[in-house]
């Protein structure tokens, strides 16, 4: 019963608004709206930034009634994302316009690494780029490690018995350690586990020596004192960490790295539907909650939809191939 | 003493009359989406989030946790009364639950599900108030191989000391590990037997799909056949008595309960687990350390009692690695998860210190919450055995319809519920020529944990396997399941030599 007095209300509240539109913007009075709930994809699993990102998108949407039906956050976190691009590429009929996927940088790297599975990154349909987001090298506070020198002393003595706890071959994560790697000699093993939290769990628990983390998966780590960020992969010092000095300083010009957190829409999606998600993610990225949570999380970017979106992930997709040519990847 | 001045600071929250009307509310909520196959409670806790909205962020967790707390007891009820588990975390009940059933036991079962829940709920919010802190540091141990040495001694107990035929039990799991592997490999990303290239097969076999197919359709057809056109196949009974009478018999069950409680909960605070391996498990050491191992999955309350009491117990636990490393241990913790994020509470080692209103409230309600699922349930006990006592051919319809969405719900896709059907099938005959169900069960949902958690030990170690022995976890484990392993081939031997000795007077 709850439920139903619920989407009565909140009928009556889309019909004001279509009614609303009607009043104030003629061309929107046949606006699309999702006619069942929204398959939100999670390209990662749970725990991780993208997973704690999308869940707070999900909350925000509810919490400001963004949207007409609740987004249900699902994570496909298989094969470093392959699991759920295969998913997006494959949806058919409705649910073409009924499910969006909130992606990072394997969004790029993953069908380039697998050109088996089909996948053509410019069919998918750009929603909105939601934000950036940074990395850091981190160690436990224990190995006494307190700079980058340290840590490259440190993993020369152990060769490849360096454990560094990743999300998966061909991972924003694995790209920098194989960067760190020929940068300073190293042979760091990468070993993959399921989404950035778990990644952060390993380190806290020293079971690995280092990770490469976001910022949102060590903050609680690091505020409880167990681990530490010894230097960043920005072109300037965190906020949040003004100690760590950025690889820039360190005489790396070149270890600059950021990921998107974008918001796609699965290939062959409606004019409409298109318009609509736009819509929603550009009033979510606006809401305080959202700018709240960048600052926190030392995101950064602005919102990017529709052309604009397309054409950076055209110049990312040319990066990322660089890169994974330069490591051998592909 | 300071917790408990905390916990009674979290009653005082609790008792706030908005709050108790939002775990009341919860429950009930709760126990409804875990029986009905498909909803999960998941999707209804999505669908729920909005509600929590109207109230402030620890109403909002209280009530989030209580339709969890509500939703474990539920998934125990279709379980029995169908023979489809109504959430993953039930499939174990299925095991022992539909048999007490088609026995016309139905309600001691439904008793026998409630109170350990109960129990097992208890235990663990008493262990979660006492033991927090320093089985946060637990969790944080437990790496790769210790995972991997525990998948294992699930596995042993289930061939150990079972009174299963042994080959027959190995063919079972063996199938399950198969169907397991189907799938994007985790570490190479590279696609596994897809049969060609069927684009169903890339998110691999969901186990409620196998677990709704074998256990459901399988039932369908199965009762059908047994009936042989007989349309009350439950004789469903209910009295006053036979309810006190239930309530006495859990005296006898206590062992198992108890032990699928401190199991389950452990199981629930490692961050890769959760309830569903946490609730197999119990029923597998159950089992093995039952008089009687050999009426198990024919019926034997303790095959309810020991899952049902460990996987409230997990739920319970899974919020351990939530709360204190910010992993949710299950798809309904990840949004309880999305919701701290929003409230703007972080989750991490901090949280118990910064938050203490929110983390104490949040333990006490699960309190209430254990309680007041009990007398619901309990409460609601005629109106279940009501629905026994629709004609089979009512019944069979609905169960038909129940599973199929419960199917196609998880995935949305029709390819999972071809692939039921098959299962259904498959599992029919499998009965047919006396294999056992569960350990394909277990092992499709164990087998994915202990494949990745064996391939990242052996990436560490370059390959040697020495890595799962000389850490003192680890190897303890490791010891204890391949004790249990071997042990049927040392009875076997102890046998043989027995009867040597027997048909050879001369020695």
């Amino acid at each position: 019963m709850k439920y139903i007095a619920k989407s009565t209300i909140s009928g009556l509240i889309a019909g004001l608004l279509v009614t609303g539109g009607m009043l104030f913007a003629p061309h929107d009075a046949l606006a699309w709206e999702p006619k069942k709930p929204v398959d939100f994809v999670i390209m990662a699993g749970p725990g991780g930034g993208a997973d704690k990102m999308a869940r707070l998108m999900q909350t925000i949407i509810e919490k400001h009634k963004l949207a007409t039906k609740p987004f249900i956050p699902i994570n496909k976190p298989g094969g470093s994302g392959a699991e759920a691009l295969i998913y997006l590429n494959s949806a058919k009929g409705v649910n073409k316009d009924h499910t969006v996927m909130v992606t990072l940088n394997s969004f790029y790297t993953t069908p380039l690494r697998q050109p088996q599975l089909q996948i053509d990154i410019s069919t998918f349909t750009p929603i909105g780029r939601m934000a950036e987001d940074s990395f850091l090298l981190w160690v436990h506070k224990d190995s006494g490690i307190t700079n980058v020198t340290e840590f490259v002393k440190a993993a020369k003595a152990k060769g490849n018995n360096w454990i560094m706890a990743g999300t998966g071959k061909g991972q924003e994560d694995s790209l920098l350690t194989s960067f760190l790697n020929s940068a300073y000699g190293l042979k760091m093993k990468y070993v993959p586990y399921k989404g950035g939290g778990r990644v952060a769990k390993e380190l806290a628990g020293k079971h690995a020596d280092s990770t490469v983390n976001n910022p949102s998966e060590q903050l609680g780590f690091y505020q409880a004192g167990t681990t530490r960020p010894l230097a960043a992969f920005t072109p300037e010092r965190l906020p949040l960490f003004p100690d760590a000095p950025t690889f820039r300083e360190l005489g790396k010009s070149g270890m600059v790295y950021f990921m998107q957190r974008s918001v796609v829409g699965a290939p062959g999606m409606s004019k409409g539907a298109a318009k609509y998600y736009q819509r929603v993610f550009k009033k979510v990225y606006q809401t305080s909650e959202w700018q709240g949570y960048m600052k926190k999380k030392s995101l950064r970017g602005e919102f990017l939809t529709g052309k604009k979106l397309k054409e950076y992930w055209v110049t990312e997709k040319k990066n990322h191939a660089k890169m994974l040519k330069d490591i051998g990847e592909i | 003493m300071e917790i408990l001045s905390l916990l009674t600071d979290g009653f005082v929250i609790v008792f706030q009359p908005l709050n108790l009307g939002l775990i009341i509310l919860g429950c009930a909520l709760g126990l409804f989406i875990g029986a009905m196959p498909g909803l999960g409670s998941v999707n209804g806790v999505a669908i729920l989030l909005p509600m929590t909205f109207i109230v402030p962020p620890t109403g909002a967790v209280i009530f989030l946790a209580a339709i969890y707390y509500g939703a474990m007891y539920g998934g125990a009820v279709s379980s029995i009364m169908l023979g489809i588990p109504g959430a993953s975390t039930a499939v174990a009940t299925t095991f022992d639950g539909r048999p007490m059933a088609l026995q016309g036991r139905a309600d001691r079962a439904l008793i026998t599900a409630a109170t350990a829940s109960f129990i097992g709920g208890t235990i663990s919010v008493l262990l979660f108030t006492a033991f927090a802190p320093p089985l946060a540091a637990v969790a944080l141990a437990f790496g790769s191989p210790e995972e991997f040495a525990l998948m294992l001694l699930a596995f042993a107990t289930f061939i150990g000391l079972g009174g299963d035929d042994i080959p027959k039990t190995l063919f079972s799991i063996f199938i399950g590990l198969v169907l397991s592997s189907v799938g994007l490999d985790i570490i190479s990303g590279q696609p596994r037997l897809i049969f060609g290239d069927i684009p169903g097969f890339y998110h691999g076999i969901n186990f409620l799909v196998l677990a709704i197919g074998i256990y459901g359709i399988g039932e369908i057809l199965w009762t059908i056949e047994i009936s042989g056109g007989e349309v009350n196949v439950a004789q469903a009974k209910l009295s006053f008595r036979r309810m006190v009478d239930g309530l006495r018999g859990m005296k006898s069950l206590l062992k198992a309960t108890i032990m699928g409680s401190f199991l389950g909960y452990f199981v629930g605070i490692l961050p890769a687990a959760g309830a569903t391996p946490g609730s197999l498990m119990a029923y597998g050491v159950a089992k093995a350390t039952s008089r009687k191992p050999e009426t198990f999955g024919k019926g034997n309350p303790e095959g309810i009692a020991a899952p049902e009491a460990a996987n409230n117990a997990a739920s319970t636990g899974s919020m351990l690695p939530m709360l204190t490393l910010g992993i949710p241990g299950s798809p309904t913790t990840a949004i309880l998860l999305g919701g701290m994020v929003i409230w703007g509470l972080e989750p991490g080692p901090l949280l118990f210190v910064e938050h203490k209103e929110f983390v104490w409230g949040l333990i006490a309600s699960l309190y209430v919450a254990n309680l007041f699922s009990l007398l619901l349930n309990i409460g609601l006990i005629p109106a279940f055995i009501w629905v026994l006592k629709l004609p089979f051919t009512i019944l069979a319809p609905m169960i038909f319809i129940l599973c199929v969405v419960g199917g196609y719900a998880p995935t949305k896709d029709m390819h999972d519920v071809w692939l039921m059907l098959i299962f259904g099938v498959a599992g029919y005959l499998m009965r047919k020529l006396d294999y056992p169900m569960a350990p394909v069960v277990l092992a499709i949902v164990l087998g994915p944990l202990a494949e990745t958690s064996m391939r990242q030990s052996l990436i560490i170690s370059h390959g040697s396997p020495m890595i799962f022995f000389n850490r003192p976890i680890a190897g303890t484990i490791m010891i204890v399941a391949l004790v249990l392993l071997f042990m049927p081939a040392i009875k076997a031997v102890k046998d043989y030599l027995a009867r040597r000795r027997v048909s050879d007077p001369s020695a």
